[in-house]
This record gives structure tokens, C-alpha cells and sequence, in this order.
């Protein structure tokens, strides 16, 4: 008797948020997934369309922009952010004094909020009171900066304020993977006579490849749902410089009153994310196999 | 037909002046986004207006990006089936919600309160769907409208431009007197107000005809490429820190004297008069330039959104006739800078630039000069006008030139329909 609650017990606790997450997550993925099909406006219809939503979202200049911003963006500021947390990362596991302190340093702005991040890069990086105009009044009268005012630059606004906010983030997740490398194996090395540079290029970064797959998919999926740093930094100006598909996704579904189009730009930010995550599943999975 | 429905107001005020006091005649939840100091002061004289009916008022303000917030807000909520009573709203969004059935008839109360002679009919474009009156306006805003700073004027030559060529020689002088001649905040909305004024200049039917009728020879004739080039010029003279910048801190940039003038709906008065400005001493409002006597609007309107409740139902009508009462309509309008939607309402309360509206408006309503605004949603609907957006932000922005402009505003607007 008792035995059988035991075993019951788990799935009955489990079974509430089971339904909710398969309802409300998946139920409406497969929701969304319809009415990017029918000819939605401003509410939901059921009007079968097949792929015309498609077919008209990939014709819009305005989601070409906001494919290529992602692109740029995502590639960038995965690729910096990457760089820059491993270095610091290296730096930090030199067993350097007041570690401890300099760490959360580093680690702090993950702990904002992007609309903070974002809100004040906007006065840091606004030539009319930030730095442009700090440097004009230290006398430094040829300084110009105007990356967040000028359309062709706009979007390397957003990667510096992302990279800012992530980059303590990923060297502590370096940090931790630096740590978990076995010291019999650089002990070994050390003796053969690698020098400091060689063992990190040859022997310990090749190990932490499932810490560059995490950071990489940790990092992936905050470039593609992207949204609030660019509603606080830019607003999607200038013009609409600086829009991701996130922002499309929300201002065609919410303000546009064309929610067929939206639904579709959301499928298709699925499917990106579908495309980062299945491999990195799929090559968790066989190398749990193999253990 | 209509004396019944005059009894049945009278029998039911009858009732509610008997009770009054005693039982509440039902409650209105309002969702509206009026909660900046003087248009939550405004909104109080219908508040407590409705108080002394025994109508109870429950407030559900959703703020910001000029009523997005709410839009979606009031989305949500008449999905799950619980719409708010009344519902502040502007242009299109009315005739698509009425559209979907969603909003109460008020045909009785606007026939025995005589709506339909005092609301200029451009406006009831709005307020009726299929000829039966759905919302109740409140304001008429009028959206070209050049405010400019009385000083940097009078160093600038001191006569207000009547033309395209008076304006740029006035620009050109505000330049080389060293400020900012042109205020302005580069942010969609705003591009597209100073482009809906350019547009109207080229003349009413112009307007009519790209703006309504999205005409494509229109949208992209020779007109509109001049549109552009002029847009294009205009950009030359505002400053290179515009982008992003609110409307009120432009004004506030005119206010100062840092720039010689703002052209912006009558909402930017509000700023100017609360920095103890006096119209024609410190500041003065003219049209755009080539406008004067056309007039582009947009209006407030509360919509009624149908409810089961016959308690309800009295309330909303009470409210719908409270909104159209010429005291709170006077009321509200000195305190918001619009202009009553009525046109029989006395001008004494306001200042002269708000009695040139009021003026401008009846002449343009008389005339047939009086357009909906593309800015502001009430010549397209919202697909088209963002559309629309987009072409004009860019080219303002420099992505286009001004042919391919034009070229692009006919194909935006042709994959929006």
C-alpha cells in the first residue's frame, strides 16, 4: 500500500504543472502556429490563408532589417561576449589575490534588467549628454560619437550594451568550467614542459567544450528573444534601424492589427531557436548514451 | 419611435434623480490613458459630474506609447469576455471594434440630445459604425500646427510664413541667427505629423486622394516625390541629436529659445502654457504653412462597449451623455489644448490660439477641408498607417531618396491593404 503511494506520489505532484506547461506553453505554440495560417487582424479569425502570412512576411523590407539586425547582433554578440568572458575568466583563475571581490564585480550587471542596461547606455552613449559631450567638456573638442544616432550604426549600440551586461555572466560560467579541469592532467602537461599558453590553447579550453556549448546556447536564445533592450536603448530608431524580430513580432501582433504576420514572424523565431537547440539536445543526449 | 425613447431617458433620470443619493444607478469601468496631471484634472470634471448622477466611477488607467498600453490592455480583456464599460479610443479603433460587434448602440441618447447637428460629420465618420452612433467624442485635436517662438520669429524677420517659400526663408534666417531652427523628435509618429502637414499643403485634394483614397497615382506621382524633397529639406534644418527625442522635450527646446519652432498637434500647447507662456507674446501658433483653413484632426471618443447589465446600461448612457454635455466639453478642452468635438460650444473659456481652432475647425468643417490624420490614425487603418510610418521614417532618415520614396510608399501600402 504504501508502496504504491510512494510510487504514485511523484507523478501526482508533477502531474498540475505538467498539463499547465503542456496547455499554456505548448498548446499555445501549436495556437500560434494556426493562426499565423488564417487572416488575423486585430483578433484572432479562422479564416484558413495556408502560407500567405509567410509568403507576405518575407516580402517586408522591415523583417529583412530584422533579420540581418539579428545576424549581425547575435553573431557579435555571441562572439564577444564569448571572448570576453573567457579572458577574464583566464585572468581570474591565475589565483589572484581578492578574488572574491572582483568576481560579483564582474557578475553585477547580469543581475540588472535590460530595460536598466538599456536605458542608461541611451544617456551614456547620447552625444547630446553623454560621453560625447563629457569629452567636448574636458576640452577634447574633436571627440565624436554618435553610433546610436546614425541608422548604419544603431545596432552595434545594442551589442555593446549587451556584451556589457553579459560577458560577467559567461566568465563565471567559464570560471566554474576552468575549475572542474582535473589538475593531475595540467600537473602532467607541466612536467612534460607545456608552457602556460599551450596548456590553456591545447589542453584546457578543448575540454570545456560542453561549457562553450552551454554558453553558446545560453547565450543564443537571449540574442533571438531579444527585445527589451532595444524598446529602452533605441526604441527600434533610428527610423527602424534597430529592430529585431522580436520587436517586429510584438508591434504586428499587438499594434499593427496584422496578428496573422506576427504569428508567422513568431513561427519562424521558433524555428531559429529549434534549430540551436535540438542539435545541442540531441548531442547531450548521445554523449549521455555513451557514458 | 423617438418620443418613446425620450420617455424612457426621462422616466429613467426620473428614477435616478428619486433615488439619488440612496442607490448607486450602476457603475462605469472607463479604460482610458489620460493620467498626466491636467488630463487626469479634465477627466475629474466628468468624474464627479457623474458622481452627482449616482454614477459610480471606476477608474482603470493604462498608461503610455499614446494608448498602445491600453489597446492591448482592453485586447486581452474582451477576449476573456469581460470588456470594460467605456473605453477611450481613437480613429480606426473604433470602427474595427465596432466592426467585430463589440460596442453598444447609443442611437437614443444621441437622437434626443440632437448629436447628429452639433459633430461635424468627419468626426462621425468614427463615432457612428453603419449609421448608429457608437462612441461619444470628446475632443477634436488638430494636427497641423506650427508652434513658433515669438523672439526667434521676430529676429527672423518677425512675419509668420503663409508659404513654402516664406517658411524656408524664415528657417534659413532662424539658422544663420544661430539656433536650432527646427525642433523636432525623431521618432515615427512625429516624422509622420510633419509629413501628413507637408501633404496637406499640396492641397485638399491631394490629401484626399493619397491619404483616404490611397490613390496609388498619388501615392506615387510627382506630387509625393516633391512631398519628399520637401520632408528632405525640412531634415536640413533640424539638429543631429534629434533621434528618439520626445515631443515635449522639442517643445520645451522652442520654449527656451534653443530652436525656432515645432511643428506638432495642439497637444504641444499644453507645454507652452504651462512654462507660463502667452500665446502671441511668447509663443505663436500658426498652420503649416499652405494649410491655413484645412484642417487634419484627430479625435478622442470614448467608445461603449456592449454590457449585459441593465444597471450598466443606464450608467453608460448616463456617461455618453455627461462626455457630450457643451460645460464638460468646454471644461475638458481648456485643460487638454483640443478643441470641443461639438461645434456649439461657446469659445469664451479659451486662449486665442484655442478660439483660432475652434474657428479653423468650423470653417474647415464647412468647407469640406476637414481631414482625418494619417499620423494619428484617422485616415488608414493601423496596418497602412504603420506602413506608411516606415516609408517615412526611413526616407526622413536618409535610407531613400525621395523617388524611391515614393515608389516604396506604393508598395508598402499595397502589401498592408
Amino acid at each position: 500500500m504504501i508502496d504504491r503511494f510512494q510510487n504514485w506520489l511523484p507523478r501526482m505532484v508533477l502531474a498540475p504543472s505538467f498539463f499547465l506547461v503542456l496547455i499554456f506553453v505548448y498548446g499555445f505554440i501549436l495556437y500560434t502556429g494556426y493562426l499565423s495560417m488564417t487572416d488575423s487582424k486585430m483578433l484572432p479569425s479562422y479564416n484558413w490563408v495556408g502560407f500567405a502570412n509567410y509568403e507576405k512576411l518575407f516580402r517586408l523590407r522591415h523583417w529583412n532589417t530584422a533579420i540581418t539586425n539579428l545576424a549581425i547582433f547575435g553573431i557579435l554578440y555571441i562572439g564577444i561576449s564569448s571572448a570576453i568572458g573567457l579572458l577574464l575568466a583566464i585572468l581570474l583563475d591565475q589565483k589572484i589575490r581578492a578574488e572574491g571581490f572582483i568576481r560579483p564585480i564582474y557578475l553585477y550587471p547580469m543581475a540588472l534588467s535590460f530595460i536598466v542596461t538599456g536605458t542608461a547606455w541611451k544617456w551614456f552613449l547620447d552625444p547630446g549628454i553623454g560621453l560625447e559631450n563629457t569629452m567636448h567638456q574636458w576640452g577634447w573638442a574633436s571627440f565624436h560619437f554618435n553610433w546610436i544616432k546614425d541608422r548604419n550604426y544603431a545596432i552595434y549600440t545594442v551589442v555593446i550594451a549587451a556584451v556589457w551586461q553579459s560577458s560577467g555572466f559567461v566568465m563565471a560560467m567559464f570560471l566554474a568550467g576552468l575549475r572542474g579541469v582535473d589538475n593531475e592532467i595540467i600537473k602532467a602537461a607541466q612536467i612534460d614542459g607545456a608552457t602556460g599558453f599551450r596548456i590553456y590553447r591545447k589542453i584546457i579550453i578543448p575540454m570545456m567544450r560542453p561549457v562553450f556549448l552551454s554558453a553558446f546556447v545560453v547565450l543564443a536564445h537571449l540574442a533571438i528573444k531579444a527585445y527589451d533592450l532595444v524598446v529602452a536603448l533605441t526604441g527600434g530608431g533610428p527610423g527602424r534601424a534597430t529592430e529585431l524580430p522580436a520587436t517586429f513580432m510584438y508591434s504586428y501582433t499587438f499594434t499593427r492589427n496584422q496578428m496573422g504576420v506576427g504569428a508567422s514572424s513568431a513561427i519562424i523565431m521558433l524555428i531559429m531557436i529549434f534549430s540551436i537547440i535540438v542539435p545541442y539536445v540531441y548531442s547531450e543526449l548521445r554523449a549521455g548514451g555513451k557514458r | 419611435m423617438f418620443m418613446k425613447s425620450v420617455l424612457r431617458i426621462t422616466v429613467s433620470a426620473a428614477v435616478l434623480a428619486l433615488g439619488g443619493g440612496m442607490a448607486s444607478a450602476g457603475n462605469v469601468e472607463v479604460l482610458h490613458w489620460w493620467t498626466s496631471g491636467g488630463e487626469a484634472a479634465a477627466l475629474n470634471v466628468l468624474k464627479d459630474d457623474l458622481a452627482s448622477k449616482g454614477v459610480e466611477w471606476q477608474d482603470m488607467p493604462v498608461a503610455g506609447g499614446g494608448g498602445e498600453a491600453a489597446m492591448t490592455a482592453l485586447r486581452a480583456r474582451v477576449t476573456a469576455g469581460n470588456a470594460p464599460t467605456a473605453v477611450q479610443m481613437l480613429g480606426f479603433d473604433i470602427r474595427d471594434w465596432a466592426a467585430e460587434g463589440a460596442l453598444a448602440n447609443l442611437d437614443d441618447v444621441a437622437t434626443s440630445e440632437g448629436w447628429d447637428a452639433v459633430v461635424p460629420d468627419a468626426l462621425k465618420a468614427f463615432s457612428k459604425y453603419d449609421g448608429h452612433w457608437v462612441a461619444a467624442p470628446v475632443n477634436v485635436h488638430s494636427t497641423n500646427w506650427v508652434w513658433i517662438n515669438k523672439k526667434a520669429l521676430d529676429a527672423a524677420g518677425g512675419k509668420a510664413p503663409t508659404n513654402w517659400d516664406e517658411l524656408i526663408a524664415v528657417l534659413d534666417a532662424m539658422k544663420a541667427n544661430g539656433i536650432t531652427p527646427l525642433a523636432h523628435g525623431g521618432q515615427a509618429w512625429q516624422d509622420a505629423t510633419i509629413f501628413d502637414a507637408v501633404v496637406l499643403s499640396m492641397g485638399n485634394d491631394f490629401y484626399k486622394a493619397s491619404m483616404i483614397d490611397l490613390d496609388e497615382n498619388a501615392l506615387g506621382g510627382d506630387t509625393m516625390v516633391e512631398v519628399f524633397n520637401r520632408m528632405a529639406k525640412l531634415r536640413s534644418y533640424v539638429d543631429d541629436n534629434f533621434s528618439g527625442r520626445d515631443w515635449n522635450l522639442a517643445s520645451a527646446m522652442v520654449i527656451n529659445g534653443e530652436a525656432g519652432m515645432q511643428m506638432m498637434g495642439d497637444w504641444a500647447k499644453g507645454e507652452f502654457l504651462r512654462a507660463d507662456q502667452v500665446p502671441g507674446k511668447d509663443f505663436v501658433c500658426i498652420r503649416f504653412p499652405g494649410t491655413q483653413g484645412s484642417v487634419t484632426f484627430n479625435s478622442d471618443q470614448f467608445a461603449m462597449f456592449k454590457v449585459n447589465d441593465p444597471e450598466a446600461q443606464k450608467a453608460q448612457k448616463l456617461m455618453a451623455s455627461a462626455v457630450m454635455s457643451p460645460v464638460f466639453q468646454s471644461a475638458f478642452n481648456v485643460v487638454k489644448g483640443s478643441v470641443p468635438a461639438r461645434t456649439d460650444v461657446p469659445n469664451d473659456a479659451f486662449d486665442d490660439c484655442g478660439k483660432k481652432g475652434m474657428a479653423d475647425l468650423a470653417e474647415a468643417n464647412a468647407n469640406g477641408s476637414l481631414f482625418g490624420s494619417m499620423a494619428h490614425g484617422h485616415a488608414v487603418p493601423a496596418s497602412i498607417k504603420n506602413a506608411m510610418y516606415d516609408v517615412v521614417t526611413a526616407h526622413f532618415n536618409g535610407e531613400y531618396d525621395a523617388k524611391e520614396a515614393a515608389a516604396e510608399l506604393v508598395a508598402a501600402v499595397a502589401d498592408a491593404k
